[in-house]
């Protein structure tokens, strides 16, 4: 328990680093890099809080958590009780104090970070969640008496998770049905070990399979069971459709089916639900990057994602390879410092033409072509151009290409009367994210096109709230 | 209804129809009531294992089962062929894929090359309850590798069996017997193969010449198979189709048979030492010298060194 400094005694700490595992080292294993704040540190970084009566962080975080409240809450050391703050907004806390962009949300618009560097929110944010789940004593809330009306969840990543959290609280019979094996989505099979450790996942779904939320695995929705089937002969009074954006996108250049090209949906879930990277235990296996060179394509975060557990899997030389600068990179800010700070080989302003095989029809090299920035285009970055007679080989093994992601349409194909838009995402109303078919609800990336993890916990809270209304007033 | 899909999938039935080629009829209500002719099932049979695609090759509805035949020739189709009745699947997850086209062509070919018969049967049967005349040909290297042979018979107006060595049947490959049909003469409006890759590009090409309409059902390596890692991609007219969502059946005259042979070649060496693992590991097993228990329960930890 401490006294708040005196405002300007909080400008002169300087920004709390988050420890890290030794660059080197981990860039050889699936370790978590972060190691998180201590007491000491957590509450030091908290310190410099300035306190703003109006707190731009708050606006900054797109689901308004409290984030000076918790930050007084660490000062004072109660630390469930920041944790407890935190969940009133954001149920993940533990995994978005982890991936959140927080550069350009609560962190970017931090008054600190105008003069100083901003607060580390994020890093304080997991502090608290890591405290209450180590302690064993996240208060679990007790739900409402059973309403007797049964919701049905389409995808477990987190806008399901956060859906079936608040509504089973109401009382409702929340089921949660995934097409894979295992709960919690792109947070399970896509976002790898050393930077989301799976534990902390599986201890948010526990929590919730404690509140009483059932959990059907291995169901396909539109193929085992339809939307109508789940409304009309399951009994369900609502559904919610939050399936991601899971589709990978290719590049449609030659030579894009030669063996060792992987989408990095394939890659990713190899390596991290399917464990391929501990092959001595797990069976499915990844095309070797072992003293090999790998190339990512992209500069996302799962582009990122891929080429740090290439390196981790032995690659000899790790590569991304994006069309655009670094300044319009859209992954998070720690991860292309890390990459860096692991080995990674940034090839920025070079873009693929076409990937060369040998006649077994393995990947050998990628006919690279140099691009220059021209004119602003519709997302306001300015257009890679190619540079005309720039191509060269680089010999690479193992390409990823990870450009993005579309709308997986298994869902909508079978249900019809679900307006879908030109790219295939569903429609669904912003405010209540109604689609067009009565009793059916839909959000987080499948509605966004591909987001963020605090955007789709944000619309399963959003869903939630309006599925308990409607099954309240039966008004559609 | 609860329940059902996350409770393990038990095993109600098993028995060998030919060395390696076990069938099994597995607990899967949901599946079972859904599935058509072509669809196909994802299967994991422990935590540590991975995800391998098999052909719903037959269902009962009532009774919530569904049947897999399968052959054993890796690592986890052999671990598949070493559970019984009471024994069970940790994830089952289907039907997956496009059922197959099932019109009334007139007269079908349906030709089956190893196990592809079991996987060809339920489709037989769907176009022959549409009023098709059904021409079988059931094809293996030898008599004790044909699989299935009266269930087809009594799904087909004709049948031929045809083995590689002459053991049973007709001497000769499936695409002779093929060939020998078309040039007597006989109205063939529509040909289904299934079996192994170079099976059904010989039969596309015996097709091809004479313009007979044919469906081939490809066998790319799987992981999800709901169409999020584009790892089943196959190429076909050309253009990358995901053979989980869009297939598994394609136009024979317009698949890349090469570039599926090279896909399913990717993992050849950990597959091999996957499986020599394993085969060193059921010797021991098998061995009746006592081993530890954990070796039993988790056969892809492997054997341990025990002095
Ligand atoms: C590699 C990678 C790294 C990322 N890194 C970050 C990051 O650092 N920070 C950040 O904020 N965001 C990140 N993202 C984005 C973020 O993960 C997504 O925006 C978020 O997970 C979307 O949540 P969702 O609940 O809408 O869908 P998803 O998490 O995609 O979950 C959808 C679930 O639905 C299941 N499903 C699909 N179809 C069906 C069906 N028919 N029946 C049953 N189940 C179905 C899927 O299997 C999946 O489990 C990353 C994404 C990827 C791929
Ligand atoms: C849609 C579909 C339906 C199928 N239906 C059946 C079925 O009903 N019965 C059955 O026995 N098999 C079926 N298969 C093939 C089966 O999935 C593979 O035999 C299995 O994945 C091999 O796994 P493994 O670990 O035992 O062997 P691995 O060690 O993985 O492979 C052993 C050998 O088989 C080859 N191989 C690997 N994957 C495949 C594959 N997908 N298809 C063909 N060869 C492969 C390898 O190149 C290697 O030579 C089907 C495949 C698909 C795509
Ligand atoms: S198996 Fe993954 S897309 Fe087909």
């Amino acid at each position: 328990m401490a006294e708040r400094l005196p405002p300007k005694e909080r400008t002169k700490i300087p920004r709390q680093a988050m420890p890290e595992r030794d660059a080197l080292e981990r860039a050889h294993n699936f370790c978590e890099v972060n190691s998180g704040f201590d007491l000491a540190l957590a509450e030091k970084e908290a310190q410099r809080c300035l306190a703003c009566a109006d707190p731009k962080c708050v606006h900054g975080c797109p689901v308004g958590v409290k984030v000076r409240e918790v930050v007084d809450l660490v000062i004072e050391g109660e630390y469930l009780k920041a944790a407890a703050k935190l969940r009133e907004d954001n149920v993940l806390p533990a995994v978005t104090g982890r991936v959140c962009p927080q550069e350009t949300q609560c962190e970017g618009a931090c008054i600190l970070g105008k003069r100083f560097a901003p607060l580390a929110i994020g890093h304080i944010e997991r502090f608290v969640a890591d405290y209450e789940r180590q302690t064993g004593e996240a208060g679990l809330p007790t739900p409402a008496p059973p309403t007797g009306k049964k919701v049905a969840i389409v995808g477990s990543g987190p806008a399901g998770l956060s859906c079936a959290g608040d509504l089973i609280l109401k009382g409702h019979h929340v089921t949660v049905f995934e097409a894979l094996h295992e709960i919690g989505g792109v947070l399970l099979y896509g976002i790898p070990e050393f930077r989301l450790p799976k534990d902390i996942v599986q201890t948010e779904v526990a929590n919730l399979g404690r509140m009483g939320v059932e959990f059907q695995t291995n169901v396909v929705i539109g193929k085992t069971i339809t939307v109508d089937e789940l409304l009309n002969e399951m009994g369900y009074d609502a559904v919610f459709v939050a399936t991601g954006a899971g589709l990978p996108k290719f590049m449609n250049i030659p030579g894009e089916h030669l063996g060792g090209v992987y989408s990095a949906n394939e890659f990713l879930t190899r390596v991290n639900l399917m464990k391929a990277y501990d092959a001595d235990h797990y069976d499915s296996p990844v095309y070797s990057c072992a003293n090999r060179n790998v190339a990512i394509i992209g500069g996302g975060n799962t582009a990122m994602d891929g080429v740090r557990s290439a390196l981790r899997l032995g690659a000899k030389n790790a590569y991304i390879i994006y069309r655009r600068s670094e300044a319009e990179m859209p992954a998070r800010v720690e991860e292309v410092h890390h990459a860096k700070d692991e080995g990674v080989q940034f090839m920025t302003l070079h873009n693929p033409v076409e990937f060369i095989g040998n006649d077994e029809g393995f990947l050998t090299g990628m006919r690279l072509q140099k691009m220059e920035l021209g004119a602003p285009d519709d997302s306001g970055r300015r257009r890679p151009v190619p540079m005309p007679g720039s191509e060269f080989l680089l010999p690479i093994d193992v390409a990823v290409i990870a450009i993005g992601t579309g709308a997986n349409p298994l869902v909508q194909s079978t249900t019809p009367d679900m307006q879908t838009n030109k790219w295939g995402y569903i429609v669904a109303d912003e405010a209540t994210l109604r689609t067009t078919k009565r009793g059916v609800f839909a959000g987080g990336d499948i509605v966004s096109g591909s987001a963020t993890v605090i955007l789709a916990m944000g619309a399963g809270r959003t869903a939630a709230r309006s599925i308990h209304e409607f099954l309240n007033t039966g008004v559609w | 209804m609860n329940q059902l899909a996350t409770s393990m999938f038990s095993i109600v039935e098993a028995w060998f129809l030919a060395p390696d080629i076990k069938l099994l009829k597995i607990q899967a209500p949901l599946i079972a009531r859904k599935r058509k002719a072509g669809q196909f099932v994802i299967v994991r049979v422990h935590e540590h294992g991975e995800r391998i695609p098999l052909t719903i090759a037959d269902a009962d509805p009532g009774l919530g089962t569904i049947t897999i035949i399968v052959q054993g020739i890796g690592k986890t189709t052999r671990q598949v062929n070493l559970l019984n009745a009471g024994d069970a699947l940790l994830d089952v997850v289907g039907p997956l894929g496009n059922p197959s086209d099932i019109r009334l062509f007139g007269s079908v070919a349906v030709i089956g090359g190893g196990v592809g018969t079991a996987i060809a049967y339920p489709t037989a049967v769907a176009l022959k309850e549409v009023g098709n005349f059904v021409i079988s040909i059931v094809g293996a290297r030898s008599k004790e590798l044909v699989i299935m042979e009266e269930e087809m018979r009594a799904t087909s107006d004709e049948l031929f069996v045809v083995t590689d060595d002459g053991s049973y049947g007709r001497q000769g490959l499936v695409t002779d017997m093929l060939r020998e049909l078309i040039e007597a003469g006989r109205s063939i409006d529509h040909v289904l193969a299934i079996g192994p890759i170079p099976m059904m590009q010989a039969v596309a090409e015996v097709t091809r010449p004479h313009k007979i309409a044919t469906t081939v059902s490809l066998n790319p390596i799987m992981v999800d198979g709901t169409g999020m890692c584009g790892g089943c991609r196959v190429l076909v007219g050309n253009e990358s189709r995901f053979a989980c969502v869009e297939g598994p059946e394609f136009n024979a005259h317009a698949v890349d048979f090469r570039m599926l042979a090279q896909r399913n070649r990717l993992y050849r060496s950990q597959e091999q030492a996957a499986l020599k693992k394993f085969e060193n590991w059921l010797q021991y097993a098998l061995d009746p010298t006592p081993c530890c228990q954990l070796e039993k329960e988790h056969p892809e930890i492997g054997p341990r060194s025990h002095t």
